[in-house]
């Protein structure tokens, strides 16, 4: 079986521990072997979170840099920053909604230009998917379903080995009761700005 | 249910690695558990905490490592399965227990994890925890993967059992944090008493005693030899001219480079999991048409010494390499790619890396570092001592918790960490040997933990410094476990003790001891500054709770604050405080009300009074 390798990256707190949750769930419902490994403790402080998750016949838990075949990052500039774990072949989803890190309030570093951050990704990789999934949470009535729009937008890619039905299982089975509904319709919007933007 | 309570054999879920360990150590039927808390094994505790609190499991949060390894080499010692978990360099704190316990065993199994935390994830060292079994002479075994680790505990006890002795179960941040499919099996039961038997010529270890244990160690020591030898986690995979000797997660990556090199029919791969004794004669046995042998494993050279050891015993000189220059490091963490190349290198394989895009033309991307949550009350007690301290030259020691994070500037309280506690012991020698003011920082479970002894060392010794208890009521940085600090009951939890800090400072002989409340910042840096004024140990208690684990509980909220037009953009806020609930906005200073906890520790620096609480609509 092929593999797959997937890296999730965002900041403390976006909720992407849960996506990979559902993913790893989806992959269960579809007997596809899967691994999966994240970053607890400091991180958990406002840092970067990031977790990788492997599909397939595999042992490994992380991923090298230059091996992710899809990288979904919940933050613009940390898109940028996980640039290191892409190749050429690599699909990019990125939340274009930016969270600028503190360092830039209290001025000891500048936030990346979103234009140029967007031409700087898809200059160096196979396909960029790139949309404000803030707005689009918003708009499915539930602020923090980011982490649902974007798996909605990962689903349409059918990069990883899952169906969209399997996935939406797992949405159903995983998430809380009283979100599930607006969950579901993030993952839609999510797929379907992904599908205009092939 | 809890749901590593299940009884459903076959089942298959998706698992943390602490889970899965937390499962097979209920499956096997551990019946008495304790730990401290410490990343990356938090989570093992924290879910034989919540088993117990709907199973007969017995569980606790043990004021450190030593005291949690002796309660459980007691229960041990009584007839009862026994857990201690900790992370790596909990074990030096209880390498005191754990040295002699060694010689006096268990009747019942014991197993000890030690996390393991290569790469620094959340740790002061990265320490291979490995050469604790060749220091006590006790058996380690090591899963190379999640669902191994749930199999392995459950032998880890069969073993402890069979030997007498405690097991060390060593894992690295990797299987901890991790997550795979894992199959339930089948649960043991819990057998939660025993009796123990009266037997002082093999209990109490005095030199007359010990010279024997310590015969009867080495005995052991050479059962575990043959258990190692024969042991299924000791196996070899594929037959072939190249040698790899690998454990832990290595395995997983040699196993994956194996398929990726195309070279399967070539190497021939020894996994080894128990390893401490090292399998002699099984190594002995492998060197058998190697060609050359590249042993892979994090941390230290444990294996690679014991194997070349092995080799000069046989006479056998096929080259052997592993922690070289140009191969594999004593550093950090490994990783796919690291280990294929190596492998590719050591054995002369073809083997072209995967073209990674150029990346010079990326800008510097703005650091995201860790920082205290917005409306910690660390931010405020640390502002309030930078205030009282002002002009003074000062010494810091800190200590290792959520504020330690208050090193990094803007705040900048923090100058010496070395352990769990010792800020309080460091601050005797800084006073002793400088003419500086010492101020020391600890939390209210880093306090119980190690910084008492310090303390008392401190008054029993005259040293003159200023101790600052950060009083948040919880165990923030591993997750808001309890300790012996807590209220329990208000947390809805009956059957536990409390303790005062301010009694046990007071009790300690401290003669200046304040306790004040951080958010009102006027009054709390007039009392530090006076603490500051005294001669000889005086002890700051700063008391509010960890707002964060206030956020979880459902507790009531303060209103966020704003800021008004009033403000002149003098940036006070800011560049004093580093909340990170503050951001600019067209060169406005703004508060994100979804982040401000309404501390309003802002709004009493700001020199306008420009920060105002949001008014209802
Ligand atoms: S978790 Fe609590 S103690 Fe830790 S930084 Fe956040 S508010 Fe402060």
């Amino acid at each position: 079986m092929d593999i797959t390798r997937l890296i999730i990256t965002a900041v403390g707190g976006q909720g992407n521990l849960l996506s990979s949750k559902v993913l790893g769930e989806a992959a269960l419902l579809s007997d596809i072997p899967v691994r999966m490994s994240e970053i607890h403790g400091m991180a958990q402080r406002g840092g970067v979170v990031e977790s990788a998750l492997l599909f397939g016949d595999v042992k490994s838990t992380i991923i090298s840099d230059g091996e992710a075949d899809v990288l979904v990052s919940f933050e613009p500039a940390e898109a940028l920053r996980a640039m290191n774990k892409c190749k050429s072949e690599t699909v990019v989803i990125t939340n274009l909604a930016p969270l600028p890190p503190f360092t830039v309030t209290i001025g000891s570093g500048a936030y990346p230009d979103i234009d140029k951050l967007q031409d700087l990704i898809s200059s160096k990789v196979s396909r960029l998917i790139a949309f404000d999934a803030v707005a689009l949470s918003k708009e499915a009535g539930n602020i923090m379903a980011v982490n649902m729009v974007l798996l909605g937008a990962l689903a349409q890619t059918g990069i990883l080995p899952l169906t969209v039905e399997n996935i939406k299982t797992a949405i159903k089975t995983r998430t809380k009761k009283t979100f599930v509904e607006t969950n579901l319709k993030a993952f839609d919007l999510g797929y379907s700005e992904a599908e205009k933007q092939n | 249910m809890h749901k590593l309570l299940v009884d459903n054999p076959g089942q298959k879920s998706l698992l943390l690695g602490n889970e899965a360990i937390a499962r097979g150590a209920i499956e096997a039927g551990v019946a008495f558990t304790s730990t401290y808390p410490g990343t990356p094994s938090s989570e093992i505790s924290l879910n034989f905490f919540q088993v117990s609190q709907e199973s007969d499991l017995y569980f606790e949060y043990s004021t450190n490592e030593k005291v949690a390894l002796e309660v459980a080499s007691a229960a041990a010692n009584s007839g009862v399965r026994s857990m201690c978990v900790m992370k790596h360099v909990g074990v030096n704190v209880a390498a005191d227990a754990l040295m002699t316990l060694a010689y006096v065993g268990v009747k019942k199994g014991l197993v000890i994890l030690t996390a393991d935390d290569p790469y620094m994830f959340s740790s002061q060292n990265e320490q291979d925890n490995r050469y604790y079994g060749k220091l006590s002479g006790l058996p380690i075994l090591e899963p190379s993967s999640v669902d191994e680790a749930k199999e392995m505990i459950i032998h880890a006890f069969d073993l402890s059992e069979k030997l007498q002795e405690p097991v060390i179960f060593r894992t690295t941040t990797r299987i901890n944090h991790s997550t795979a499919i894992v199959e339930y099996g089948a649960l043991k039961e819990r057998i939660t008493k025993g009796d123990f038997t009266k037997d002082p010529f093999n209990y109490v270890t005095v030199p007359a005693v010990s010279r024997r244990l310590h015969v009867k160690l080495l005995e052991n020591y050479k059962k575990s030899e043959e258990l190692t030898n024969t042991s299924e986690y000791n196996f070899i995979n594929g037959t072939g001219p190249y040698g790899i000797i690998c454990n832990g997660v290595s395995y997983g990556y040699v196993s994956d480079a194996v398929n990726d090199l195309c070279i399967k029919d070539k190497v021939k791969v020894l996994r080894i999991g128990f390893s401490h004794p090292m399998p002699k004669s099984v190594i002995r046995d492998f060197f058998n048409g190697c060609e050359k042998i590249l042993v892979i494993e994090e941390g230290e050279a444990y294996m690679e010494e014991a194997i070349k050891a092995i080799a000069q015993e046989n006479k056998i000189t096929i080259p052997i390499a592993g922690k070289t220059e140009d191969l594999l490091s004593r550093l950090y963490e490994f990783d796919p790619a690291l280990v294929r190349e190596s492998m590719a290198k050591y054995f002369n394989i073809p083997y072209k890396a995967i073209d990674k895009p150029d990346l010079t033309d990326i800008p510097e991307i703005p650091q995201r570092p860790p920082n205290l949550c917005a409306g910690c009350s660390h931010r405020a007690t640390f502002y309030a001592l930078q205030k009282a301290s002002e002009g003074m030259e000062t010494i810091i020691p800190n200590d290792i918790g959520c504020y330690t994070l208050g090193f990094m500037p803007p705040l900048s309280v923090g100058d010496f960490l070395i352990c769990m506690g010792s800020s309080t012991g460091t601050a005797g020698g800084f006073a002793q040997t400088t003419d500086k003011k010492v101020i020391s920082v600890i939390g209210d479970s880093t306090f119980f933990h190690s910084g008492i002894p310090g303390l008392i060392n401190g008054v029993f010794n005259n040293h003159n410094f200023t101790l600052v208890i950060l009083d948040n009521e919880t165990t923030a940085m591993t997750g808001h476990q309890p300790n012996p600090g807590v209220d329990m009951k208000g947390l809805n939890f009956e059957g536990y003790g409390q303790i005062s800090i301010e009694k046990v400072v007071k009790g300690l002989g401290v003669q200046h001891v304040t306790i004040i409340k951080p958010y009102k910042i006027r009054k709390s840096v007039e009392a530090i500054r006076e603490a500051l004024d005294f001669k000889g140990v005086s002890v700051i208690i700063s008391k509010e709770p960890c707002t964060l684990y206030e956020k979880s509980l459902k507790k009531k909220q303060r209103k966020p604050f704003y800021v008004s037009d009033k403000c002149k953009k003098h940036k006070d806020c800011i560049n004093d405080l580093g909340c990170p609930a503050f951001f600019i906005e067209d060169s406005n200073i703004k508060i994100d009300p979804a982040m401000c906890t309404g501390c309003a520790v802002c709004a009493q620096i700001c020199p306008e009074n420009a920060i105002m609480p949001v008014k209802d609509n």
